[in-house]
Parts: structure tokens; C-alpha cells; sequence
């Protein structure tokens, strides 16, 4: 089976995060970029499918040119080769349009199963998996908690509000990861070694038929008018419970009347 | 005024959910506002008068199995006629992982921009965001099309302004390619009558302080005597304490609550992600120096075994 991943290089969630001041797209420069977390839940789950059933593993990432960082290390888990599609014309690109690029290359490279993260941590938009689908005009299975592959056929447990969800369809298919499903390997020594040497294909807008006018600022179809920082909150009142910690607390939500 | 469409989100147990609520009183300030139901057969029927109650003028309907039998594409479909026929002056759907599809699959099928975690919505379609975990604000604008956007449930206060909507059934033509996920089986894991965690009011959490599953009575009690969903950080689901889809933090839900309770939670900034927009926080913690007080309105630093039994034993003496 032939299984594209998609990874996306997103700010560390553990750091201070922000807009750019200058063009309000997401600060890369100043953070510190790694592997969207749920991705990696994305490549554990395409590598086991692997294992059991044959067939290769392809990273796809759209992003700058520092976004070979994130793809190297998604390649040290394991899978097979990678395509980066860079172009400085994407800066600034919105989801509808990243989605339109991404169906493109995903339409070049004939994926029979196309796996991701369920959202990522810098946007949490949690679109991208319905709009590729959408476009390429194949079935996506979303949220999945849990993935079976028989041939063709596929079946996930969908997490949903109320419980789960079974959802069937056949290859080819998109399907979106929580990161209940599976643990995520490490990459081992050899693992890391092998992925400097895996082929890292880079395709150019020109390279998929998308012309530049149709991504980044000039095709946005959304803007960010503004931004500024949510002033922090601060702590109030903290006691030691010395035995009477409780009956506090109830006093607190009595005048916040919430008993 | 123009029509607004709203994208009811409406469970079988519950009936129709406080975020479809917001919407509609949302899209009073925006035009006249319609209400889209998608479902099983009958689904209109039962959900109208509580549609009605907030103020819904029309309800369209297109049910059935097509509808309901197959994951969102069909749904995506039949508003995107909707939309291209009544030309709306917005189209407001849950920011729910559903609501979320739904309005990805109308991006693209009307090439229309999108707005997710939307908080607040002006008249001009500026719509508020909140991101990075509650610390940045952002003014933003849907520049192709008409405002798109999925509203973050507990962003506004619903209320009920009493209209009659009539009610249209729409023809059901869905393509082929939008039948392609079949939902053969739903599954119910929801526990007893508690409300759903991202629209309760009160939310109590747990966390790797509780110390195994069993434990989460305590945090289950807690929330029962205050009318509250149950939460758990991911140190308490990663442990096995208690089921995923109750996560709060970067990598499960965003809770918003009036009162959020924080029970042995430290406060890692994974779980602060998903909690710190609640107007009050309160939390219990033995370490004294753990984040979480950074942020709590109130905290007790002590045993939780002891201070919630007590707590609890307090909430039943008052009531």
C-alpha cells in the first residue's frame, strides 16, 4: 500500500507563541519549530500498516525551507522518502488554498492512503483532512481513535462527543489521527542515520501547476485584521489546607455563587 | 434583512445543544436567522420548538439516511445548495469536530474562506478568534465570500427571543462521492446525564494527583454536586484514569466554562491550552508551587482526598 503521511513543522506548544507583527502570519522565526505532536501518531500508524501489509511510507510537507528539520526527523521513524513543497509565494497561504496544494501533490504522488494528524497544535483549524478529500474526491475518515486495514477495505472508530463512531470505506482515502491510537515509536540511532540519507523530493508551485496568484496573501480567501496578546491571568487567593480546606473552597464558590 | 444560516448541532439524548443556541442568538445581531437541521428522519420535527424559542424565523430539514448514514460530505452538500440558493448574509456552524467538516468541505466547494474558533462575529464580519492556547486575540476576516465561521461553544450567553419558524423540507441529492464513509454503527460511552464538557458551565478535572481510575468518583461526585461535566488533564487519560474524549488541554478539548476545578491538575502548559479562558478557576494541588495556582482564582494547596470529601460534604449541607 502506497501511504502518504502529511506532517507539518508547527511552534512548540510548550513556548510562548505568536503572530508576526509585521504580516500577522504565525512567527516562525523566533520559535523554536517542531513536528506537529498528532503527526507523529500519523507516521507510528502508517508504519505499522507497513509492517503488516507491505508497501511504502512518503512524508508530504508544505512549508519554508527550515521544515527539512521536521521532515528529517519524520523520516528517522522510519518511513521511506519524503516531498517538500516549498515556494516563497506560499507564505501567507490560507487553508483553503494549503489544501489545494496539497491535493495537487497528493494527486502527483497516487497515494492509496493518505494519513494525518487530527488537527495541529499551531492552528487547531482541523479542516485540512476534509478539504484534501473534498477535493480529490475520496472518502476521509476522520478522528479516528483506532484504524483496521483489510486489502482495500478500511474501518476506523471515529471519537466522537457522545462515544465512537465505526465508519468503513474503501482505499483510496484520507484518514485523520487522535493520538489515542497508537504510542509513537523513537526513532533509533540507525533510524536517525538512515534518514540523512533518504531522498527528500522539493517541488515548486511550478512543479504542481498552481499558479502563485491562486496561494499565499494574494489568494487568501481570509485575512487577519488584528492581534495582540490576552493580558495573563494572575493567581488570587492561595491557602494550606489545615483541615479546614474544604469547607474554604465551598465558601469561595458560595460567594462566586456557584453553590 | 438577509437570511443567516445556522448549522444545528443537536444530540439524541439532549435535543439541541446550547452552542446551536449561541449561533441563533448570534445571528439575530447579524439578519434573520434560519436554522439547518441535518439528520435522521424526524429530526426537524423534534428540535423545532426549542429552534423556535431562540428565535429561529425558518427551519430547513433534509433528513433521512443519505443524510445521516454517511459521514458529513452529504451534510456539506445539501448547505451548499442551500447557500448558493438563498444567498445568506453568513453561514454559522458548532466548532465542533463535525461542525468544523462540514464548513471545511463548504470552503472548498464554494472556494469561500473559513474562520474556525470563532468567539464573537460584528455585523461587518469581523469575527474574533482566540489562539496559541488562549493568549492571542485576533480580528480576522473572511476576504472571499460570504462570513464562514464555526463558533466556539460558551462564547456568548444564549437568549430566547420566541418565533415561529416554518418549516421547509429540502430535496436530498447527494452525489456518489459523497457517500464513500459509511457510519455503520454509533456507540454511546457517555456516562449518565452529565452535561457535554466543551458547553457545561461548570467543568471538575482530574488529574495524575487523583491516582487511578477509581478515584475519579471523587472528581465525578464533585462535578454532580455542581452540575458539571468531568474533565481530565493528559496526564490522568495518558495514565488510564479516565476515557480520551474527557481530555481538556493542546491535544483534547477547549472548555471555556464559568467555573473550571482543577484536582490534582500541576498545570502544564499542554492543560492550561485547554482551560485558561474559564472566568474562574479554582484548584486543589499538594505542591504548593505548582503552575496551575498561577492561574487559579482560588487554591488550596493540600490533600485532595481530604479537602474534596469535605468539599463535597459542605456543597450537600448548603443545599
Amino acid at each position: 500500500m502506497n501511504i502518504v503521511v502529511l506532517v507539518k513543522q508547527v511552534p512548540d506548544s510548550g513556548a510562548d507563541r505568536n503572530l508576526r507583527s509585521d504580516d500577522n502570519t504565525v512567527d516562525r522565526g523566533s520559535a523554536n519549530n517542531v513536528i506537529n505532536e498528532m503527526d507523529e501518531y500519523a507516521i507510528e500508524e502508517a508504519l505499522k500498516i507497513k509492517e503488516a501489509h507491505g508497501g511504502e511510507v512518503t512524508i508530504l510537507t508544505m512549508g519554508p525551507d527550515r521544515a527539512t528539520e521536521s521532515i528529517r526527523k519524520a523520516l528517522s521513524m522510519g518511513p521511506d522518502k519524503a516531498v517538500h513543497v516549498v515556494d516563497d509565494a506560499l507564505h501567507g497561504s490560507c487553508a483553503v488554498a494549503t489544501s489545494k496544494v496539497l491535493a495537487a501533490a497528493l494527486g502527483q504522488l497516487g497515494a492509496d492512503l493518505v494519513i494525518c494528524g487530527a488537527e495541529s497544535t499551531d492552528g487547531r483549524v482541523q479542516v485540512m483532512p476534509h478539504m484534501i478529500a473534498e477535493r480529490l474526491g475520496v472518502a476521509a475518515l476522520t478522528g479516528a481513535r483506532k484504524l483496521t486495514v483489510d486489502g482495500s477495505a478500511l474501518t476506523v472508530e471515529r471519537q466522537t462527543e457522545e462515544g465512537y463512531e465505526v465508519v468503513t470505506a474503501s482505499t483510496p482515502a484520507v484518514v485523520s489521527v487522535w493520538d489515542t491510537i497508537n504510542e509513537p515509536r523513537y526513532p533509533s540511532f540507525k533510524g536517525i542515520m538512515a534518514a540523512k540519507k533518504k531522498p527528500v523530493q522539493t517541488l515548486s508551485l511550478g512543479d504542481l501547476g498552481v499558479a502563485p496568484a491562486e496561494v499565499g496573501f494574494d489568494g487568501a480567501t481570509s485575512a487577519v485584521v488584528e492581534h495582540s496578546k490576552r493580558p495573563p491571568r494572575s493567581g488570587g487567593e492561595k491557602i494550606t489546607d489545615e483541615g479546614e480546606g474544604g469547607v474554604k473552597l465551598v465558601e469561595f464558590l458560595a460567594t462566586e455563587k456557584f453553590v | 434583512m438577509s437570511e443567516v444560516l445556522v448549522v444545528v448541532e443537536a444530540t439524541k439524548e439532549f435535543g439541541v445543544k446550547k452552542v446551536t443556541l449561541e449561533m441563533l442568538t448570534l445571528a439575530r445581531e447579524l439578519g434573520t436567522p434560519s436554522a439547518v437541521v441535518l439528520g435522521g428522519a424526524g429530526a426537524a420535527e423534534a428540535l423545532s420548538a426549542k429552534l423556535g424559542e431562540y428565535g429561529a424565523e425558518k427551519i430547513y430539514a433534509a433528513e433521512g439516511e443519505e443524510i445521516d448514514g454517511y459521514l458529513v460530505a452529504p451534510k456539506a452538500t445539501v448547505v451548499a445548495e442551500l447557500v448558493k440558493r438563498v444567498q445568506p448574509a453568513a453561514v454559522l456552524l458548532a466548532s465542533s469536530q463535525e461542525g468544523k467538516e462540514i464548513a471545511a468541505r463548504l470552503a472548498v466547494k464554494l472556494d469561500n474562506g473559513i474562520l474556525t474558533d470563532v468567539v464573537g462575529l460584528a455585523a461587518d464580519g469581523t469575527a474574533t478568534q482566540v489562539a496559541f492556547a488562549g493568549s492571542t486575540i485576533v480580528k480576522s476576516k473572511v476576504t472571499k465570500g460570504l462570513p464562514l465561521v464555526t463558533v466556539r461553544p460558551n462564547s456568548l450567553n444564549p437568549a430566547p427571543a420566541a418565533a415561529t419558524p416554518a418549516v421547509e423540507q429540502l430535496t436530498v441529492s447527494v452525489t456518489d462521492a459523497d457517500k464513500l464513509a459509511k457510519v455503520v454503527d454509533r456507540v454511546a460511552e457517555q456516562k449518565g446525564s452529565r452535561p457535554e464538557l466543551t458547553e457545561a458551565s461548570v467543568v471538575v478535572s482530574g488529574g495524575r494527583g487523583v491516582g487511578n481510575a477509581d478515584n475519579f468518583k471523587l472528581v465525578e461526585e464533585l462535578a454532580d454536586l455542581l452540575g458539571g461535566a468531568v474533565g481530565a488533564s493528559r496526564a490522568a487519560v495518558d495514565s488510564g484514569f479516565y476515557p480520551h474524549q474527557f481530555q481538556v488541554g493542546q491535544t483534547g478539548k477547549t472548555v471555556s466554562p464559568q467555573l473550571y476545578v482543577a484536582l490534582g491538575i500541576s498545570g502544564a502548559i499542554q492543560h492550561r491550552a485547554g482551560m485558561q479562558t474559564s472566568k474562574t478557576i479554582v484548584a486543589v494541588n499538594k505542591d504548593g508551587e505548582a503552575p496551575i495556582f498561577e492561574l487559579a482564582d482560588y487554591g488550596v494547596v493540600g490533600d485532595l482526598f481530604k479537602i474534596v470529601p469535605q468539599a463535597a460534604e459542605e456543597i450537600r449541607k448548603r443545599k
